[in-house]
């Protein structure tokens, strides 16, 4: 059984749907990347799956938990962490504040202290910073501000959306080695990416969505020499 | 002499008024609306402990309790039953709208049940008046325990924020609530808290308010709210310390302008000076300014 397995979920936004229908699926350890362009939906379907949003139709099981209309809030501790595009860390706290709030479902004290070095050895910026208010970090520093933050739930799977979004190219290798190294920690990962090239080059599998619709899945690998993955998004 | 007892009691107004901004101020801060019917809750309570205390011949302390529970109640209620269904709705205009109409709801239910006539409030406050240099300035029990239930409850609430989950959450929900609900922070619960805070000390301000100025009416409640509202956006809104100077600032103004220039003309120094804070420093004086990075 898939980690996570969306069927045919369908989303509006007041009277426009947004989602025509998509089914994925995760299994546990992988790295799936859902890439399209702008408006196709991706970030929709993050949202729809954290429970940001909830689907008219179709379901969401989580780990064979149905979660179709749990709100985002009880989402969170049953392993799901969302980071969401543009980052939004909360500007006026600091860094350290900010992965406090990370694992705010949490009561294991002490555990949470071991969560946080785990953190601070992924992001040794972030360790240099803590006492900084998150709203002077970089845009860089601000993504593994809100990665480490996801990451202080202690998620079965994150769900990201847009990580190297505006950020220099030394940025974006580093954050997506970072992922990688998530992964390879046991993490689940769901990648949302505009830059289709670095998404399936770390990704296991990937779906490509074109407004609203699934149009295309497959390995990773498989999609990367695709001809018309490479017309399309990689820009060959 | 005299101009030391008017400044304190400037003070004693002014720490009214910034126990009231508290309100305001957070729930701008969390739900992002202004609750217009919050200066009524006020009188709410006043009336409370006004039944209490005459009609039920409790002692103060208990009806004051009395009243923070049932304003605290209420104050959950209007956000559930007239906010919390058009948060969604895209228009904070009719959240605004809302509010002013719960307000004259309040108002007009307490004109029906208790009529138009003035009450004569006993003051809650037993504490004997202080005199000072020989009894040329007194200070009275009332401004005492005004000025230091003021500031007991900043300290408490500045406590509360920074150091229990429910405050972090607040500050959370404040900043970003899609975020704060990725946190697994419960965004409505969190506002039912605000406005249970806001509305358990407005029934606190309205003892206070009318110990010191002991008419009770229906209407007891509005041209002070109007003020903390004032007083909130003076200090910047969304800031608590903010609502603390800014209640202080405006009383002592409205005290000291009623003292030595009109008291007709008061509320106009004081509304006119909050205009040319506005156009001088449109956050406020510790309004937040923050650039979003991108």
């Amino acid at each position: 059984m898939a980690m996570l397995e969306v069927k045919d979920i369908e989303v509006y936004y007041g009277m426009i749907q947004a989602i025509k229908g998509i089914s994925l699926e995760v299994n546990e350890g992988e790295i799936i990347a859902l890439i399209g362009a702008n408006g196709a939906g991706k970030t929709t379907s993050l949202h729809t799956i954290s429970g940001l949003l909830t689907p008219k139709k179709g379901s969401i099981m989580f780990n064979g938990v149905d979660i179709t209309k749990v709100p985002a809030h009880k989402i969170v501790s049953m392993g799901m962490a969302h980071v969401p595009e543009g980052r939004r860390v909360f500007a006026e706290l600091s860094v350290y504040q900010n992965l406090k709030m990370g694992a705010y479902t949490r009561k294991d004290k002490k555990e949470i202290e071991d969560t946080l070095a785990m953190v601070y050895d992924h992001f040794p910026r972030l360790k240099e910073r803590r006492n900084q208010l998150a709203g002077t970090l970089s845009g860089g520093e601000q993504q593994m501000l809100a990665m480490g933050r996801a990451l202080m739930s202690q998620p079965k799977i994150v769900l990201m959306d847009e990580p190297s979004m505006g950020l220099s190219p030394i940025f974006v290798n580093e954050i997506f080695d970072i992922i990688e190294q998530i992964a390879s920690e046991g993490k689940t990962v769901l990648l949302v990416e505009q830059n289709a090239k670095k998404a399936l080059s770390i990704a296991d599998r990937a779906y490509v969505l074109e407004t609203g619709s699934i149009t295309m899945e497959g390995k990773a690998s498989e999609l990367l020499n695709d001809d018309s993955i490479k017309k399309a998004y990689l820009g060959e | 002499m005299q101009f030391l007892s008017y400044f304190i009691n400037g003070i004693s107004l002014g720490s009214i008024y910034a126990i009231i901004a508290l309100g305001y101020t957070m729930v701008y801060g969390i739900a992002k609306m202004l609750n217009f019917a919050h200066g009524d809750i006020i009188m709410v309570g006043g009336y409370i402990i006004y039944v209490a205390v005459a009609t039920l011949g409790l002692a103060p302390l208990p009806s004051i309790v009395i009243a923070v529970v049932l304003c605290t109640l209420l104050g959950i209620l209007v956000e559930k039953v007239a906010y919390k269904p058009l948060r969604n709705a895209g228009s904070s205009l009719a959240v605004l709208i809302t509010a002013i109409g719960v307000s004259y709801l309040l108002q007009n239910a307490a004109l029906l049940i208790f009529g138009s006539s003035t009450k004569a409030f006993t003051s809650v406050v037993t504490v004997p008046a202080i005199h000072l240099f020989d009894g040329q300035v007194v200070i009275s029990g009332e401004v005492v325990v005004t000025v230091i239930t003021c500031f007991i409850i900043m300290g408490a609430l500045v406590l509360f924020i920074n150091k229990t989950k429910a405050g972090q959450a607040m500050l959370a929900v404040s900043e970003d609530k899609g975020a704060a609900q990725l946190m697994g922070i419960n965004v409505n619960a969190t506002i039912s808290l605000t406005f249970a805070i806001g509305s358990g000390l407005a029934a606190i301000a309205g003892a206070l308010l009318c110990s010191a100025y002991p008419t009770l009416t229906p209407y007891t409640g509005s041209m002070p709210g109007i003020k903390a509202f004032v007083a909130a956006v003076f200090g910047g809104i969304g800031s608590v310390p903010g609502a603390l100077i800014g209640g202080i600032i405006l009383g002592i103004i409205e005290i000291l302008s009623k003292a030595y220039i009109s008291s007709k003309l008061s509320d106009a120094i004081v509304f006119g000076i909050l205009i040319v804070v506005l156009l001088v420093k449109p956050t406020g004086i510790l309004g937040k300014n923050i650039q979003e990075k991108v």
